[in-house]
């Protein structure tokens, strides 16, 4: 089938049920998006669908086929960076840091559908998200800052 | 060229040549100390442990304590360059290999007879037998919240001894004097505003003796410690280009797992493979030590495949419900099974005899999983005459030692590369996974093969924190608690650990109590008594270990003695407490909440609870709302003191990450048994915290401790008797047992 990851695109023989995850993991070698819990309850494996957060584990790669997908590494890199992951650093959010190319999908695609959130908006839209280092409170201020950056604030 | 020393102290450093450069670091103890694992050492190259290395390739600096998220490769960096004058995001850095050297002294601390606050000589002695101990084990271990009590002075000092030394180079390549030289930036700067590169002075300090008289910099000449620092991978983790042991990749590379008996250290009786071997992608089915392995050309396919094998498991080795492990430990509360009485102040019996009631409490703690997001996995690769393993690990020594047991190979053949962790939490202070991993790796040699539990594989086989159960029993007179008397029972996880090491110690294991003999308290009739269960679930260390859930206990229940007492549940804990460093942390969290007088409103409450652990004394308050839906945790004010604050950005980070991580799991976090097998595999059962439930955290660090202290673990163990002793002033309701779910519902 075809992909199309970080504007790059690739000819894959997987089986459609294989979840896009291992996809992206094992036969692309894309290894930004993690993998946690395999069942879609701690969003490690977050990544765009056109432009939607989706959680890549639970998404059979047949239903990519002809989508355009993002990984963390396409959303920006340490020489460009994304605001999203700019804010990211500047409030020092990672600890073990393995969720948060998910929190940061995730955070860039409420980011662009809601630019100015409120507290509850962002209670909401990353809760969905699982940190087992407890970085949340430093979550909540990289998105306000993120979405400060991106109103060019 | 190496310049061997002989001495008695640890401080002892020496420089060796590397291919056009030096490197920097501690020789181990060699003669004349009587020492049989040192007269192995090899020449002064092998005895040598770089932490700074420079040649052609720059200036590189080596941490050699793991990083599960703790931000351990950080702060190694930063006191390397705060004597080397280097900025640790221009330098390259690296983890080293394992070695003997890089040994450990101070993560027994907790394992000795005696409290953080205890200063006496005797107490001291047995700590200098723990770093004795530790070296000769070879203990390069992370955990015990040890990797800044160890790296404080020997990191700076090797910085120190490096700078001087290229100082000195540049005096012979210059002729200026050494002491009219100062360093900036990787360069030796001579008076006249020349700058010499570390790299270009490297060749010439490795032939130049070492300068060990050197003196430490005053932390106010401090340019990193202390300040807003920058974590040395956070541009890494936020953009995805951080590598963990998951994502190891390697030509020719094949994916594998294991499904292993849930009866964790069950048999397994046989299994048929039919199905699973005509699965797409499926190389291999191997059988490992209690379970299959199976191997794939993608982790998908091959856990589909685990999951199609049939199995007929042998029980687990104890009892196969949570109902009859909590019979076992009630059995086992009673003086036949004492294992310990560290506490035993006054006389308990005489006020607790004496007429009135006495007050009396039972505690519950259930199983708890350390379930890190990154599952265990380790990539190996077998040849003829070595093996190479690339995991994250806390620690890769015994990892070697067991590794050897299992191929037969050298410790020279054995190559173990730690890789950065997706958290821990004590997890990756077990090596079976590795161990599975390398008999799968037998079955496939020369082939790379990267073994991923699935998260019902790691749920299941996780060396939870074990169950525990308290009687409580306790006296007051008006306004002061008289009398506590706590019988604390559960399994030891030191006899289960060190069994695994093959190093099981003899004696008792203190850890069943610690967290609640060691508090500082002078109540005046006072005594914790532990009790042993036999083993049961393979138990290991779980953040905060044994004070995670002791301190759940003692603080909850010295709470009811204070309420009952009709005291002040903050003021009467500074009125008892005996140690003047962690009273000022009382008063400290009482200042930041302004605890005296201060109303909170219908519906709310406030409780407070304090632990010492790892010698930091942390006091928390937890602000809660009784809603309509359930309880909410509004506010978390710490205070804490671990001497000196080399990162403040990161000490904030790993008390809220601790207090999150107490809290959610005193929530709604529990592992229960049915037919040997937790019931919890996944998230959906074992949620903790999420992001809308974290509360406002304000951290206050003091710096009054005598000494300096790690703080990756001391934070936890305070937030769950303070969200209880919160929910008892809200809401009249004393909830004694884990999870706090079980009876009252969070929002």
């Amino acid at each position: 089938m075809q992909l199309t990851v970080n504007g790059q695109n690739y000819n894959v023989d997987v089986e459609d049920d294989m979840p896009l995850l291992w996809v992206l993991r094992d036969e692309l070698g894309i290894t930004g998006p993690k993998y946690g819990c395999g069942i879609a309850m701690c969003g490690a494996c977050t990544v765009h669908i056109d432009g939607q957060a989706m959680r890549s584990c639970s998404v059979p790669a047949g239903q990519v086929d002809g989508s355009e997908v993002t990984t963390i590494e396409g959303l920006g890199s340490p020489e460009a960076l994304h605001a999203v992951q700019a804010a990211w650093i500047e409030e020092q959010v990672a600890q073990c840091g393995y969720c948060q190319s998910g929190q940061i999908m995730a955070a860039a695609a409420f980011l662009s559908i809601n630019p100015e959130p409120t507290d509850s908006d962002i209670d909401q839209a990353m809760s969905a998200n699982l940190c087992r280092c407890g970085t949340y409170p430093r979550i909540r201020a990289a998105v306000k800052n993120a979405a400060a950056k991106l109103q060019g604030v | 060229m190496g310049v061997v020393k002989i001495a008695r102290r640890t401080f002892l450093i020496g420089t060796v040549a590397v291919a056009g450069g030096v490197a920097f670091g501690y020789y181990q103890y060699r003669r004349p100390l009587p020492n049989p694992l040192l007269d192995s050492l090899g020449t002064g190259e092998a005895a040598i442990t770089p932490y700074v290395k420079i040649d052609a390739n720059g200036v590189t600096l080596i941490t050699p304590r793991a990083d599960k998220g703790q931000g351990a490769y950080s702060i190694q960096a930063y006191l390397l360059a705060e004597e080397l004058d280097v900025d640790p995001l221009n330098v390259n850095l690296s983890v080293g290999v394992p070695s003997k050297a890089y040994y450990n002294s101070r993560v027994m601390d907790e394992a000795f007879p005696f409290a953080a606050t205890d200063d006496s000589a005797v107490a001291n002695t047995v700590r200098g037998a723990g770093d004795v101990v530790t070296r000769m084990m070879g203990m390069q271990m992370t955990g015990g919240s040890s990797t800044v009590p160890d790296g404080y002075e020997k990191l700076r000092h090797a910085g120190a001894v490096a700078r001087e030394t290229l100082k000195e180079a540049a005096a012979v390549k210059t002729g200026v004097r050494r002491s009219q030289l100062t360093t900036e930036d990787a360069h030796v700067i001579l008076p006249d505003g020349t700058r010499l590169s570390y790299t270009e002075l490297a060749p010439i300090a490795a032939q130049t003796e070492p300068v060990t008289d050197v003196v430490l910099r005053e932390p106010g000449q401090w340019r990193y410690l202390g300040k807003e620092i920058q974590r040395t991978d956070i541009v890494g983790k936020s953009t995805g280009r951080e590598k963990y042991g998951i994502d190891v990749s390697m030509d020719n590379m094949l994916f594998a797992t294991v499904r292993a008996n849930p009866g964790f250290g069950g048999d397994m009786r046989g299994y048929d493979a039919s199905a699973a071997e005509a699965m797409r992608g499926v190389k291999k089915i191997v059988p490992v030590t209690s379970g299959v392995g199976v191997v794939a050309d993608n982790t998908w396919r091959a856990f589909r495949a685990a999951e199609a094998i049939e199995i007929d498991w042998g029980p687990g080795p104890y009892p196969a419900t949570s109902a009859e492990m909590w019979d076992v430990l009630d059995a086992h509360i009673d003086e036949a099974y004492q294992d310990h009485r560290n506490k035993n102040v006054g006389d308990v019996e005489t006020p607790l005899a004496r007429g009135q009631e006495a007050v009396e409490a039972e505690y519950r703690l259930p199983y708890l999983a350390h379930a890190p997001l990154e599952p265990m996995n380790a990539t190996v690769l077998l040849e003829d005459d070595r093996i190479d393993i690339w995991t994250g690990t806390q620690i890769p020594r015994f990892i070697e030692n067991h590794v050897a047991t299992l191929t037969g190979l050298a410790h020279d053949n054995i190559h173990i590369h730690v890789q950065p962790m997706g958290g821990s939490f004590g997890h990756r202070l077990e090596d079976t996974y590795v161990l599975q991993a390398v008999e799968i790796a037998k079955a496939m040699k020369g082939t790379p093969i990267k073994m991923t539990w699935s998260r019902e594989e790691d749920m299941t086989h996780d060396y939870p924190r074990p169950m525990a159960l308290a009687k409580a029993r306790g006296k007051v007179k008006p306004g002061a608690v008289e009398a506590c008397d706590l019988d604390i029972v559960c399994q030891s996880i030191a006899t289960s650990w060190f069994g695994r090491l093959k190093a099981a110690p003899p004696g008792p294991d203190q850890t069943i109590s610690t967290g609640a003999w060691d508090q500082p308290y002078d109540i005046p009739n006072y005594r914790v008594t532990g009790y042993r269960a036999p083993e049961m679930v393979p138990v290991s260390s779980w953040r905060s270990v044994a004070a995670s859930g002791n301190g759940f206990i003692h603080e909850g229940f010295l709470d009811e003695l204070i309420h009952a007492a009709g005291a002040d549940p903050l003021e009467e804990r500074i009125r008892l407490c005996n140690h003047n460093v962690s009273r000022k942390v009382l008063e400290a969290v009482g200042d930041m909440c302004s605890w005296s007088g201060f109303s909170l409103g219908e519906n709310r409450g406030r409780g407070v609870a304090f632990v010492i652990s790892f010698g930091v004394p942390v006091a928390e308050v937890v602000d809660v709302t009784d809603t309509p839906e359930g309880i909410r945790i509004d506010r978390v004010y710490v205070a804490c003191d671990v001497g000196r604050v080399l990162d403040p950005i990161n000490l904030e980070a790993q008390v809220t990450g601790g207090v999150i991580f107490g809290l959610g799991h005193a929530m709604n976090c529990e592992l229960t048994y049915e037919d040997y097998a937790p019931q919890q595999t996944n998230y959906h059962a074992y949620e903790a915290m999420r992001l809308y439930q974290a509360p406002e955290i304000e951290v206050r660090a003091l710096e009054n401790l005598d000494q300096i202290r790690g703080i990756g673990e001391p934070g936890v163990p305070p937030a769950a008797p303070a969200l209880a002793n919160a929910i008892f002033a809200a809401t009249g309701k004393r909830i004694r047992e884990l999870p706090l779910n079980k009876q009252i519902q969070f929002v």
